[in-house]
């Protein structure tokens, strides 16, 4: 039963996908809540070219892509905000011309020795210590941020404009809300991959919705289940030999499912009683 | 003593097209006002020139003396319409009312047992205190406009301002939340308020102001309630009825008037209590109609 556990690389990959649930979990809430699902796929794919174009420059990954998917994210903000363009529109034009940037210069430069597999797909058995300190660090600074402006990001999500009225500083809040997203899915790359960061944003928030109407509980639900997830899918994989981000979304599905199929027989139930009583 | 809301020579449009011109008005500490006219008229543009949220192109806004300069306005607590809610987002009655405390500036996510005494406090003043866990989409359309009330209320606002709180729901709710909002007014707040339920205005709210891109009048509804004024106001045939004190204004039907199905062709009288209170089988068929 503990056997996996001997391995160093699989305590590291199980740690990381812990922590990185975790966090997709506690930010998807958010996202889902702001009706922003879209985000966590267009953006993932945006800090794919900033990766890219770190490696040609010679960057820090971390930093170039942290920056580039910053960046991006404040001009999907910003461009939401000053002109007509919906968010849903802003995200598929900013983050598609990156994503391009990126594959434009992988086919450029075709002298590339390093694998951006990874970064599509996840490589989580490839964890190293130094991903796992920036995974980490990413942790306490989002858990930290969210914990502080707890009151001012739920006023804000439930509605800005009034938000604005009752003295929150609702673009600083967004431009900080867009800095803590960059940093999570930058954490999570390595993890799960560019292609399926999107759902371990998604699914443990509308699955905990599912679960409670009271928003604290939700954001403990989701925390809770994105990072159960991780350390199921990691256990799974291990044993059905699959590959490991793929597995630990799959879990998040299924997790999803059942929720999904309990609380409708449920309310099913709840109505016949209802009906015959 | 200075307005707690003053308005100079403000215009304000989208884009070229104007939306208010050169509107000058000054609301008074302790006032209750409503801000009437036709959809389009400029009203909710209106409050949030006073909100903070939009900056007029020209003329300036204050709010208790302080220039607001697109900072939100001080001491102020919004109202906004029932159906810009999200009414699926996951927040209790509670956990809503708790949002107006935001200007506290408390560093920690959950509340001080001082906050929740607050919070009881005002939902047993609006009398849904027993509502406090439930789930905002699982109440009625009276319950779901006092919560927010609630939460502009535990704001201590100088100055609340509503946005249509009488829309969407019945007459006797719209009254109760005029009566509500009128028992705040005589504890000192300042009301402004916008809605299309002018009868209600009437009856309830002191001081009218006309809007229609311009402050068309303002003052008392006998005042203000005039054919004169409210056809200028929204471009249509308004007729207004006095009786036993009290204004009713209606819109002029098309294709016949009341004067056809009741029987006192005499401009400006109402029928009496007897005729208001026909049955509908007792009145002759309206012309046209079979």
């Amino acid at each position: 039963m503990f056997e996996p556990f001997q391995f160093e690389f699989f305590r590291n990959g199980t740690l990381a996908a812990v922590l990185t649930g975790a966090l997709c979990g506690l930010i998807g809430v958010y996202i889902v809540l702001r009706g922003m699902s879209y985000i966590g796929h267009g953006l993932s794919h945006a800090i794919f070219g900033g990766a890219v174009v770190s490696f040609v420059l010679a960057w820090n990954f971390y930093l170039g892509a942290g920056l580039w998917g910053f960046g991006a994210a404040v001009l999907i903000n910003q461009t939401t905000r000053r002109t007509r363009i919906n968010a849903d529109a802003a995200i598929g034009v900013i983050t598609t011309a990156s994503f391009a940037i990126g594959v434009a210069l992988i086919s450029r430069y075709r002298k590339f020795t390093r694998s951006f597999d990874a970064a599509l797909f996840g490589n989580i058995l490839g964890v190293e210590k130094a991903d796992l300190v920036v995974i980490g660090a990413v942790t306490i600074l989002v858990g930290l941020m969210i914990f502080f402006l707890y009151r001012s990001l739920l006023f804000t999500t439930f509605s800005s404009d009034v938000a604005q009225v009752y003295g929150v500083k609702t673009g600083w809040i967004d431009t900080l809300f867009a800095l803590m997203l960059a940093a999570v899915l930058i954490a999570s790359m390595k993890i799960l991959g560019v292609t399926l960061i999107a759902a371990a944003l998604v699914i443990p928030p509308i699955t905990a919705r599912l679960l409670t109407d009271s928003f604290n509980r939700m954001i403990l639900l989701s925390t809770a289940i994105g990072a159960g997830a991780g350390f199921v899918g990691m256990y799974a994989s291990y044993y059905l030999d699959l590959a490991s981000g793929a597995t630990i979304v799959l879990t998040q599905a299924a997790c999803f499912a059942i929720v999904l199929l309990i609380t409708s027989l449920r309310k099913r139930l709840g109505r016949l009683i209802h009906t015959h009583v | 003593m200075e307005p707690i809301v003053e308005l100079g020579r403000v215009s304000f449009g989208y884009g070229s097209k104007p939306v208010l011109e050169n509107i000058d008005l000054h609301l008074h500490h302790g006032q209750f006002a409503a801000l009437v006219g036709p959809s389009g008229a400029g009203k909710t543009t209106l409050l949030r020139l006073i909100l903070g949220t939009l900056q007029p192109n020209h003329g300036t806004v204050s709010i208790a003396g302080r220039s607001l300069n697109g900072g939100p306005a001080p001491q102020v607590a919004y109202v906004p319409q029932l159906e810009t809610v999200d009414w699926n987002f996951p927040v209790t009655v509670e956990q809503v009312v708790l949002m107006g405390r935001v200007r506290n500036r408390s560093l920690l996510p959950w509340p001080s047992r001082d906050e929740r005494r607050r919070v009881l406090e005002v939902l047993e003043q609006l009398d849904i205190a027993q509502l406090a866990k439930n789930h905002i989409r699982d109440l009625s359309g009276g319950q779901q406009q006092r919560v927010f009330l609630a939460r502009a209320l535990i704001a201590e606002p100088d100055l609340l301002v509503l946005d249509e709180p009488t829309t969407g729901v019945d007459m006797r709710v719209a009254e109760t939340i005029l009566h509500l909002l009128g028992d705040l007014n005589r504890r000192g707040i300042t009301i402004l308020l916008t809605t299309h339920d002018l009868n209600a205005a009437a009856a309830h709210v002191p001081w009218i102001i006309c809007l229609n891109r311009q402050i068309i009048a303002q003052g008392s509804p006998e005042y203000v309630f005039t054919t004169e004024t409210l056809n200028q106001t929204y471009q249509g045939d308004m007729l207004v009825l006095r009786h036993e004190g009290m204004l009713f204004v209606q819109q002029k039907p098309h294709g016949h008037t009341y004067h056809d199905v009741i029987p006192h062709p005499v401009p400006g009288e109402v029928p009496s209590s007897a005729e208001w209170g026909m049955k509908r089988s007792d009145l002759p068929a309206p012309k046209g109609v079979l």
